[in-house]
C-alpha cells in the first residue's frame, strides 16, 4: 500500500476544514494506517499549523523555510518533490491553491493527476477508482486511474464529511533540510481585497440571484424588479459577472461572495458546485430553471420548470397585487 | 511578443441538456451544440490585446480532429496570426497528461515567450496548462485574471476566494491558466468566419512532432473513464406542477412564511 499524504495549507498558522477533510479522505483509502500531513511555512505561524494537525493525523511532516512564508504554489512544488517519498499518493484541497501545484506537481513527481475528486470507489490493485463530476455537474464520471507510481489527487472541498479520529500517538517531523534552495521564477507580491461594491449581499434574509439563464444584461431589470417588491436584493452566478451584467461585488461562489440568507430564489442557475459553495446556512431554496434536469433542483428545496423570463414577471405581478401596489 | 494558446472544442454546457447514451457508458453525442471552450475565448481576447500593446504573433493550437478545425477558423476570424491543428490516431484517447505532452512538442518547434490555456475545459480537469508547464520546465500561474507586460516579466493577478485577487511577478518565459472574465472578448460573425475561409490551417501529426508514441493515445492513459452515470438526487427539489400563475402564488407563500414579502 502506497503512503499517503496530505498537504494542508494554513494562514497565520490557521488551519481550514480541509485539514479534518482531508484526514477523512486518508482513512476512507487506508482505514489502517493514521493519516500523515505535509504542512510547509516559516516561523510560529507554522508550529502553530503543525500542533493544531496532530489531533486529526499521526504523522506531521513540517517543511520550515523562510521563502515558503508565503504559500507561492511555485515553490510549494520544489520542496513536495524534494521530500515526497517515491510512489506516494498525496492529497491536496481542489480550491485555488491545489489548481496551481498539483497538475504540475505530478509532472515533477511522474505521477497521475485526478482533479475535483468527490467520491471514492476504492482500490483495485493498482488502480484507485474514484468519482468525478463533468458539464458542470449535470454528469458523474467514474475514473480509473494506475496509481502504481503513485497520484496527485485534488478533493473537492466539502464532498467529505470531516471526521474526528484522534490518533492514538501522533508526532511532528521536521524535514527542512532535505529542501535546497528554492528557486522563485515567479513572487508573490501582494493580496488585493475585493472592493464591497454598492449592495452587501451577504446582509440579506431574501435574495433573487440570476444566472446565465436571464440571456441578457437588458432582463437584470426582471430580477430588480422583483427584488424591490420583496425587500431583497439581487445576487448572482460568475458568467453574468464575466459578461459585466452585475458587478462582482453581487457574485455568490467560490471566487465570490459567502452568503447566508433565509430564502435563494436561483433564476436560471444551473447549480455548478463553485455556485453553491457561496451559499451557506442552509437557505429554503427555490429555483427556476427550464431545464428539469438542472442539477439546481438536487439541491433546492422547492424547483419549478418554467422560463424565468416569463416567471419572474409573473412573481413580481403576484407580489405587487399581494401588497396592494399597483401594478405597473 | 510570440503567444501560443491553447484552446479545445467542447460541448457548451450552457447550451445543452447532457444526458448518458442508451448503454450510459457516454454522454448522448449526437445532436450537441459544441463551442469553443469558455475560458480560452477569453485566453485568445487577452492574446491579441496583448499582441496589440507590444507586438508579435499569436498563434491558436488545439489537439484534436477534422471537426476541431471550426474553432480555429472561428480564432483566425478573431484576429490570430497563424492556426495549427494537431491530429493523429495516435492521439486518440489521450489523458490529459498526453494532450500536454503533444503541446509540449509542438511548443518545442518554435520560441514562444508566453502560453496560454484556459483555466478549466467544460468537460476537463484544470490540468493542462499545469502540465504543459512543468514539462517545459517554464513557471505557471493559474486562475489568471490580469496581466501587464513589464520588462521581460509579467505581473499577473490570481483569482483567489471571495473575488480577492493574488498579485505575482512572473518571468517569461511562462505559462498562464486564463479566468473567465479578463476581458471582453470581441464578437465573431459569419462573415468573419468567412474571410477567413481560405487561410490554410497546416495539420501536424505524430511523426511532425517528433511524439514519442507511447507517451501518448489511450494506451498510454494511467487515467480513464470508465463509465458516466446521473448523480442521485439525493433528497431533490418538490416540483411544483401548477400553472405558472399557481407557481408564482406558491412561491410568494413560501417567501412571506420565512420573512420576505413583509
Ligand atoms: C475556479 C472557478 C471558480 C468559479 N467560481 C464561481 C463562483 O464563485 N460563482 C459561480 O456562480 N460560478 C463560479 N464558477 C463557474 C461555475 O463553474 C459555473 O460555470 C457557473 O456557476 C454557471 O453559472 P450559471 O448557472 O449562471 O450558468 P449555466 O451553467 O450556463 O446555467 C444556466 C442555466 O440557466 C438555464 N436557463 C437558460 N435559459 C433559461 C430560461 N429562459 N429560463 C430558465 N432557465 C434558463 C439553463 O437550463 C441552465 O441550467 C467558477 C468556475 C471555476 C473554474
Ligand atoms: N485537446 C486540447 N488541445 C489544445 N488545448 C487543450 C486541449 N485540451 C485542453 N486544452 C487546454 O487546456 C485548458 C484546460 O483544459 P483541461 O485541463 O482539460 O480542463 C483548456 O482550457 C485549453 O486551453
Amino acid at each position: 500500500m502506497a503512503r499517503i499524504f496530505s498537504y494542508i495549507v494554513h494562514r497565520g498558522g490557521v488551519v481550514d476544514d480541509s485539514a479534518a477533510e482531508l484526514a477523512a479522505v486518508a482513512r476512507r483509502m487506508d482505514p489502517t494506517t493514521p493519516p500523515s500531513a505535509i504542512v510547509t511555512g516559516w516561523g510560529v505561524d507554522l508550529d502553530a499549523a503543525c500542533n493544531a494537525l496532530l489531533s486529526s493525523y499521526g504523522e506531521v511532516w513540517k517543511v520550515s523555510n523562510e521563502a515558503l512564508s508565503y504559500p507561492n504554489a511555485e515553490l510549494v512544488r520544489q520542496a513536495l518533490v524534494s521530500i515526497l517519498p517515491p510512489n506516494s499518493i498525496l492529497l491536496v484541497s481542489h480550491d485555488h491553491f491545489g489548481i496551481d501545484l498539483s497538475p504540475g506537481l505530478s509532472i515533477k513527481v511522474n505521477s497521475v493527476f485526478v482533479s475535483d475528486v468527490l467520491g471514492i470507489d476504492g482500490f483495485e490493485g493498482d488502480s484507485l477508482r474514484l468519482v468525478r463530476q463533468e458539464f458542470g455537474g449535470q454528469v458523474s464520471a467514474h475514473v480509473r486511474c494506475d496509481v502504481s507510481s503513485g497520484a496527485v489527487i485534488n478533493v473537492r472541498p466539502g464532498a467529505f464529511k470531516p471526521e474526528q479520529v484522534t490518533p492514538t500517538s501522533s508526532v511532528v517531523l521536521d524535514k527542512s533540510s532535505a529542501v535546497g534552495a528554492l528557486k522563485a521564477r515567479r513572487r508573490y507580491l501582494e493580496t488585493i481585497v475585493a472592493e464591497a461594491g454598492d449592495v452587501d449581499i451577504t446582509k440579506h434574509n431574501v435574495l433573487v440571484s440570476i444566472g446565465r439563464g436571464l440571456q441578457e444584461k437588458d432582463n437584470v431589470v426582471l430580477a430588480e424588479e422583483l427584488a424591490e417588491v420583496l425587500g431583497a436584493a439581487v445576487s448572482c452566478s460568475r458568467p453574468v459577472v464575466d459578461a459585466k451584467w452585475m458587478e462582482k461585488s453581487r457574485q455568490v461562489g467560490s471566487s465570490g461572495k459567502t452568503v447566508k440568507p433565509k430564502v435563494y430564489l436561483a433564476c436560471g442557475i444551473s447549480g455548478a458546485f463553485q455556485h453553491l459553495a457561496g451559499i451557506k446556512g442552509n437557505p429554503f431554496m427555490i429555483a427556476i430553471n427550464k431545464n428539469p434536469k438542472a442539477p439546481i433542483f438536487q439541491v433546492a428545496d422547492v424547483g419549478i420548470v418554467d422560463d424565468v423570463l416569463e416567471f419572474l414577471p409573473e412573481l413580481t405581478n403576484k407580489a405587487r397585487e399581494m401588497r396592494g401596489v399597483a401594478a405597473k | 511578443m510570440e503567444i501560443l494558446v491553447c484552446v479545445r472544442r467542447v460541448p457548451d454546457t450552457s447550451e445543452n441538456e447532457i444526458e448518458l447514451n442508451a448503454a450510459g457508458n457516454d454522454i448522448e453525442r449526437e445532436e450537441l451544440v459544441y463551442s469553443v471552450n469558455e475560458a480560452d475565448n477569453y485566453a485568445v481576447e487577452e492574446a491579441l490585446q496583448i499582441r496589440d500593446r507590444v507586438g508579435g504573433n499569436v498563434t491558436v493550437v488545439t489537439v484534436g480532429g477534422e471537426d476541431d478545425e471550426e474553432v480555429l477558423r472561428r480564432e483566425l476570424a478573431m484576429g490570430v496570426n497563424q492556426a495549427v491543428l494537431l491530429s493523429d490516431e495516435d492521439f486518440s484517447g489521450s489523458d490529459g497528461r498526453g494532450i500536454a505532452t503533444i503541446l509540449k512538442d509542438f511548443a518545442h518547434k518554435s520560441r514562444y515567450d508566453l502560453i496560454l490555456t484556459g483555466v478549466q475545459a467544460d468537460d476537463g480537469a484544470a490540468q493542462v496548462g499545469g502540465m504543459l508547464a512543468a514539462m517545459l520546465d517554464y513557471p505557471f500561474a493559474s486562475l489568471v485574471n490580469s496581466i501587464t507586460v513589464e520588462d521581460g516579466r509579467l505581473k499577473v493577478s490570481r483569482e483567489i476566494e471571495g473575488g480577492n485577487r493574488e498579485i505575482n511577478e512572473i518571468d517569461l518565459p511562462c505559462v498562464l491558466s486564463i479566468q473567465t472574465g479578463i476581458n471582453e472578448p470581441r464578437y465573431v460573425g459569419m462573415r468573419g468566419i468567412r474571410q477567413v475561409a481560405s487561410v490554410p490551417i497546416p495539420t501536424l501529426g505524430a511523426s511532425d512532432l517528433g511524439v514519442e508514441k507511447d507517451s501518448v493515445g489511450e494506451a498510454a492513459a494511467k487515467v480513464r473513464r470508465v463509465g458516466y452515470f446521473v448523480p442521485a438526487l439525493s433528497k431533490g427539489a418538490e416540483m411544483l406542477h401548477g400553472s405558472r400563475e399557481e407557481n408564482a402564488h406558491t412561491v410568494l407563500e413560501l417567501v412571506a412564511a420565512r420573512g420576505g414579502l413583509k
